[in-house]
């Protein structure tokens, strides 16, 4: 049983030059006990995926067709706003990108570690001692006075430690973390996460890791889920996804890597051109535009290839373009 | 927090200097002479004479100034003219008067001001917060003399509800509180639009904030975010504006006390202004000035004692 399995999801925004399909058909799953890395360009459809998830969709979007299953039994789309409510936090709890504003600044992260316990009927004393415990699981020095210093004492990355610490504390089955790294800087970046590593082994949690950073995808993650303009265009483990990409955006996607660089050189690559207007999607494939491999199918509907063992891309071509691939 | 509210007393200190140095400065320029608009038109050069010297000015203007400042921080603030009284005492027995109109007007304000500018902010673009933002800006526009004198007219002539003047009975504070309603009103009325203005506008930046949205998807209640996490953190410009509001309402309160003829700071002054009586005036504009700068003192504590980023900052 997965822990997350999404399918057909469709979620529209209203504006006002009319409808904008921000998440077309999205489809995958998050097995239980796996981590599994999103990757994508900004404005790929990231956020709005994780507030479909938690229902914290703004109040102009809404999901038109679509499930999104959590544990096997909870309908996440079809739940009231109370059932929704008791799910956050204690069975699906968030890390978000940015530390130095995730945490209210006039509360005390004692003050705000004791009310997400809200729900349990443990004393105020014992919630205190819960959230000392896991502030040094994530290593934050001396833990118990720590309950009674502000967000702003701390330094970003342990902000980003006590994010991850209070997310953890009421052993969620899912953890979604959107970014939780961007904000650090490097070595930081790889201390975070080992920790995420070793706290997802130790609570055994599934974890959805939102990035844009495919070294840390390569590192932490069991399999990826590639997406563009709003769909799911390439998904499988890591391995087969990174050594294998069927879809032509995760190819290029992963040469502008710049640790994949071997070579000096002044210019970077990058994939020029923008992501289209999602108020008006093209009817064929969305990336056709700025693919290197255009071709006659291009401009139909693109229809999910299975590339082998979960390992799919929606490339109309993407059977031939890795076949050809292997055999040069 | 010892630390802050010592840097905050100090500069304090320095801003009512510098409003004596000024009120000095204004006195100084203004034309006519002091002991002749005191003694009147029939008094001979000799008493003249002898007046300017027993208030000093015969002196060279630094020594002037000198008198004034010390006199000031000493609580000397020269004598009444008619009766002789010190200064002082006539201004401070009409103050509590003034300090609990003002205390009824920030009532009025921040009871109705945050609860409006709240639930216009949680029901952003509902009839209920165009209504709101159309009342504020309308009680805004309206000055508060007008307001004495139509809540006077309505509730105290028309409808008889409330009484229309005096500070009520000494001693019965039942009486008091009564007699406190319509000026307070007329106080405070504009101030709740200001600040169901203000609240509605932090409160939906707050509620825009990451914060908040990490306390929804930890699945707190809405109450609980609304009250706690964003409502304290929204209240602090508005806690400020307060502070600096409290000016505005003490101009106010003069016309109150006048409409309402109730005692207070402002009626003092206003009567000694018609009989020239010019060290009252002087001593009520600086214990004025003094409660001012103290209560936004106040204002800036209160801010510091809720918002730790203020307290570390100094």
């Amino acid at each position: 049983m997965s822990t997350l399995s999404i399918s057909g999801l469709n979620v529209f925004f209203s504006t006002e030059d009319g409808p904008l399909h921000a998440l077309k058909d999205v489809a995958f799953e998050v097995p239980e006990r796996k981590i599994v890395g999103i990757v994508g360009e900004s404005g790929c459809g990231k956020s709005t995926l994780i507030n479909a998830i938690l229902g914290l969709l703004a109040d102009n979007g809404e999901v038109r067709s679509g499930q999104i299953l959590f544990e096997g039994s909870h309908e996440l789309t079809q739940l009231s706003k109370v059932e929704m409510q008791n799910l956050r936090g204690p069975r699906i709890s968030t890390v978000f990108q940015d530390p130095m504003g995730a945490l209210n600044p006039v509360l005390s992260v004692g003050q705000q570690m004791v009310n997400i316990q809200y729900r349990d009927d443990a004393s105020k004393a014992q919630k205190a001692a819960r959230a000392v415990e896991m502030l040094q699981l994530v290593r934050i020095p001396d833990a118990e006075s720590a309950l009674g210093r502000y967000p702003h004492q701390f330094s970003g990355g342990m902000k980003q430690r006590i994010a991850i610490a209070m997310a953890l504390m009421m052993e969620p089955a899912l953890l979604i973390a959107d970014e939780p790294t961007t904000a650090l800087d490097a070595t930081l970046e790889v201390t975070t996460i080992e920790l995420l590593k070793d706290l997802q082994k130790k609570i055994g949690c599934s974890v959805m890791f939102i990035s844009h950073h495919l070294g840390v995808i390569a590192e932490l993650c069991d399999d990826v889920v590639v997406m563009y303009a709003g769909e799911v265009v390439e998904r499988g483990t890591v391995r087969d996804v990174f050594h294998a990409p069927g879809h032509p955006y995760t190819r290029r996607l992963l040469e502008c890597d710049p640790a994949r660089q071997t070579e000096r050189t002044r210019i970077l690559p990058t994939i020029p051109g923008e992501i289209p207007d999602l108020r008006a999607r093209p009817q064929g494939c969305v990336f056709a535009a700025r693919c290197l491999q255009q071709h006659l199918g291009c401009d139909q509907p693109q229809v999910e290839q299975n590339l082998g063992h979960d390992h799919a891309a929606r490339c109309n071509l993407a059977d031939e373009v890795s076949n050809q691939e292997v055999s040069a | 927090m010892l630390n802050y509210a010592v840097k905050r007393l100090g500069l304090s200190i320095a801003i009512v200097s510098l409003a004596m140095f000024l009120l000095f400065c204004m006195i100084y320029l203004v034309p006519g002479d002091p002991a002749s608009v005191a003694l009147g038109p029939r008094a001979t050069d000799a008493m003249k004479e002898a007046l300017r010297v027993k208030m000093g000015l015969d002196q060279p203007i630094w020594v002037q100034f000198w008198n004034f400042f010390s006199g000031a921080w000493t609580g000397d603030l020269g004598e009444e003219v008619l009766s002789g009284r010190p200064v002082l005492d006539v201004v401070f027995e009409q103050l509590p008067y003034t300090l609990i109109l003002i205390a009824g007007g920030i009532t009025w304000s921040v009871a109705l001001g945050i609860p409006l500018g709240c639930w216009a902010a949680i029901n952003r673009g509902s009839f209920a917060d165009r209504l709101v933002g159309i009342l504020s800006v309308a009680v805004i526009a309206v000055p508060s003399f007008v307001v004495a004198i139509y809540a006077l007219l309505i509730f105290a002539v028309t409808l008889q509800w409330l009484p229309a003047i005096g500070a009520g009975e000494p001693g019965d504070i039942g009486d008091q509180l009564v007699h406190l309603i319509l000026p307070s009103l007329a106080v405070g009325l504009g101030w709740v639009g200001y600040i169901a203005r203000m609240v509605r506008a932090s409160m939906l930046e707050v509620l825009e904030a990451s914060h908040i949205r990490t306390a929804r998807a930890f699945g707190l209640p809405d109450r609980t975010i609304t009250y706690r996490y964003a409502l304290t953190i929204a209240i602090l410009p508005t806690i400020t504006l307060l502070g600096v509001g409290i000016g505005q309402m003490l101009s106010s309160a003069v016309f109150a006390e006048i409409v309402f003829a109730r005692p207070g700071v402002g009626k003092l002054v206003y009567d000694a202004i018609l009989t020239r009586n010019f060290p009252v005036v002087t001593g009520a504009v600086l214990v004025t000035t003094v409660i001012f700068v103290l209560l936004n003192l106040v204002a800036d504590l209160i801010v510091g004692a809720l918002d730790p980023r203020v307290r570390s900052s100094f």
